[in-house]
């Protein structure tokens, strides 16, 4: 039941919180890629991939009461802070018991979160593009992302980040996905 | 861009009850549409369930694939000699709109939740791979068939483009809001698309729409927001789609912990394995899950059984609408019940959530996705459609969210175990 929601509050619960919706939904993305088990679907936005589905998912543990928004000011913009909310505490304590809960992977998503949102969004980027190879994916990223202005240090600094996670998760033993889910799943 | 392109010696149409004539000149284009992987699309339903709701529901991702070829079409010939428009990018633009939707499966949305896969990779391993439609997207250039996949992964750095074929105001919305409508039945989903195309305009990397046009955009708009509610997310609808989904979980269940088919369900193989080439992959079509289903009324597994037959003779559930109470205070109370009366609520409860927004612009220094629609004044400067509009302020950024709770109504209105099933009527009537 609620297994993807499950996942996103378990994911945010590994992490305390997550700062900038940008932020999370990286964090999300590149999880997803790196094998945890997450289905939202991503399309190529403006910053990157992007999920309308884990929008979705977020407003839906919002108004369950399971994770709390708090929009702030900032300098000309606005930031949101996510933390699971006591009700999420409980929801995970009660429903979600036999869940992952991400213990394993507890590093990698913690070194994910402690990235700029900006660093997120080239690598998240990088990893939409892949299969490509890693000549194509840079000339690509200098287009697609002109105004970010990416250097070549930038692009190394994630592909070494890509790679460590990669190699920190075949070491852990990642949630079976032959298993069938009792969820929503619509 | 010609290169291997021919026009026809003479005009193919197309008689389309939407757009009245869909023209075809280029040999590419006529080319494309005889392959076998476009002419699958004829086996595919464009609104998957949504027939079981609305019975003309039956036009397929085929009409829907040439009538976006059509406005797209008509968009290049507003756009041709007027700044900012490259008629190198004709026929880009044309194979795009065309092949946007070349990766959909049968009821895709079911399938790519269950199988975890996604039209989206598909159309671009269709285009990119050993098939037809790379054949004869190559005659143009070894590049070509790359750049009409970066366009539809949003990733070309022709942003233009892009726009053409999928921003909030583009081809692809355009027809299909019309086709659904048409199909259908239902008056809300028609809007002047004559008026917006003729005063649709190229503008560096969007499209935007003179100012005179705002009407007919509002219209637009607020027949998009109508139509997403009143018939994409109608709850029976819905109710089909969750039992679809449950009957390929449950077939995917019973394979994987080898369950002995009377019929062994070949075509999915690849799919329950997590293993598709290409060819598995186009082999699927919407016949083909039917004969499964029929097939499956007939298994002896009776969840898959039943499961197929109220798919199959529009036995659907019936639903409650859910909320924050329900899930913290009855959730497990009701999943208890449901087993001690021997149902499984794993397949037989089952909430489900629609969301939609309707409009929505960048806010500075926010992660909103959406590239805004613009306004050209008659001024020459920019100004986004909610600065402009009353009727699209009051819905932009306005996001609205639907949860149903879906249960067998009919099981539990039979005889036996009467307290219990009282008790569950009890909890779902609130």
């Amino acid at each position: 039941m609620l297994d993807q929601h499950v996942n996103v509050l378990s994911l945010l619960q590994t992490v305390g919180e997550i700062t900038g919706r940008k932020k999370f939904q990286k964090i999300v993305f590149i999880s997803k890629k790196l094998g945890m088990p997450f289905h939202e679907k991503y399309d190529f936005h403006r910053y990157g991939p992007y999920s309308e589905e884990l929008n979705l998912r977020l407003e839906e543990l919002q108004q369950f009461e399971f994770i709390s928004e708090i929009k702030e000011e900032m300098a000309g913009y606005h930031q949101y802070r996510y933390q699971v909310a006591t009700n999420g505490e409980h929801f995970l304590k009660t429903k979600g018991n036999n869940r992952e809960t991400f213990e394993q992977q507890k590093n990698v998503i913690q070194e994910m979160n402690v990235c700029s949102s900006k660093f997120l969004e080239l690598t998240a980027t990088i990893l939409f593009l892949e299969p490509a190879n890693q000549e194509e994916i840079i000339r690509k990223v200098h287009v697609l992302k002109k105004t970010q202005n990416y250097s070549k240090a930038d692009i190394e600094h994630a592909y070494a980040h890509i790679e460590r996670w990669r190699q920190h998760l075949n070491k852990v033993k990642l949630p079976s996905e032959g298993r069938v889910s009792s969820s929503f799943d619509g | 861009m010609s290169r291997g392109n021919t026009m026809l010696k003479e005009e193919k149409v197309f008689k389309d009850p939407v757009h009245r004539y869909i023209h075809v000149r280029d040999q590419l284009i006529w080319d494309l549409i005889g392959t076998k992987e476009f002419q699958r699309l004829r086996r595919v339903r464009q609104l998957g369930t949504t027939f079981l709701t609305f019975h003309g529901a039956e036009h397929t991702r085929f009409n829907h694939s040439l009538g976006v070829y059509e406005i797209m079409r008509r968009m290049i010939e507003v756009f041709k000699g007027r700044p900012h428009w490259n008629e190198e990018d004709r026929l880009l633009c044309l194979a795009t709109a065309l092949l946007h939707d070349i990766g959909h499966g049968p009821f895709s949305h079911s399938f790519e939740k269950v199988f975890d896969t996604d039209h989206e990779s598909w159309t671009r391993a269709i285009i990119m791979g050993k098939t037809e439609v790379n054949a004869v997207l190559r005659r143009m250039g070894d590049e070509f068939p790359r750049e009409v996949s970066e366009v539809i992964e949003k990733t070309h750095p022709n942003k233009l483009v892009v726009s053409m074929i999928s921003s909030q105001i583009d081809a692809d919305r355009m027809d299909y809001l019309q086709r659904d409508a048409f199909y259908t039945g239902v008056s809300y989903g028609h809007f002047d698309m004559e008026r917006i195309l003729r005063v649709m305009r190229p503008l560096d990397d969007q499209v935007v729409i003179k100012s005179t046009g705002m009407h007919a955009v509002e219209d637009y708009i607020m027949s998009r927001y109508q139509m997403y509610w009143q018939v994409y997310f109608h709850p029976v609808t819905r109710s089909a789609e969750v039992i679809l989904n449950k009957i390929l979980r449950r077939a995917k269940y019973l394979y994987l912990n080898g369950f002995t088919f009377k019929q062994f369900p070949m075509h999915l193989q690849p799919f329950f394995d997590g293993d598709i080439s290409i060819a598995d992959y186009l082999k699927l079509d919407e016949m083909i899950i039917f004969y499964y289903f029929q097939v499956w009324e007939e298994e002896q597994d009776e969840i898959l059984a039943d499961l197929c037959g109220r798919f199959l003779h529009r036995r659907l559930f019936q639903y409650v609408e859910f909320n924050q109470h329900f899930i913290m205070n009855e959730w497990a109370g009701l999943q208890e019940r449901f087993k001690a009366i021997g149902v499984d609520p794993d397949y037989y409860l089952v909430i489900d959530f629609s969301s939609d927004l309707p409009y929505d612009f960048y806010r500075p220094g926010e992660e909103e996705e959406r590239m805004p629609i613009h306004l050209l004044m008659n001024d020459r400067k920019l100004r986004e459609l909610s600065r402009q509009s009353d009727v699209v302020e009051a819905i932009s950024g306005k996001k609205r969210t639907d949860h149903k709770l879906y249960y067998p109504s009919d099981i539990l209105h039979t005889p036996g175990q009467e307290n219990e099933k009282r008790e569950i009527l009890e909890i779902l009537s609130g």
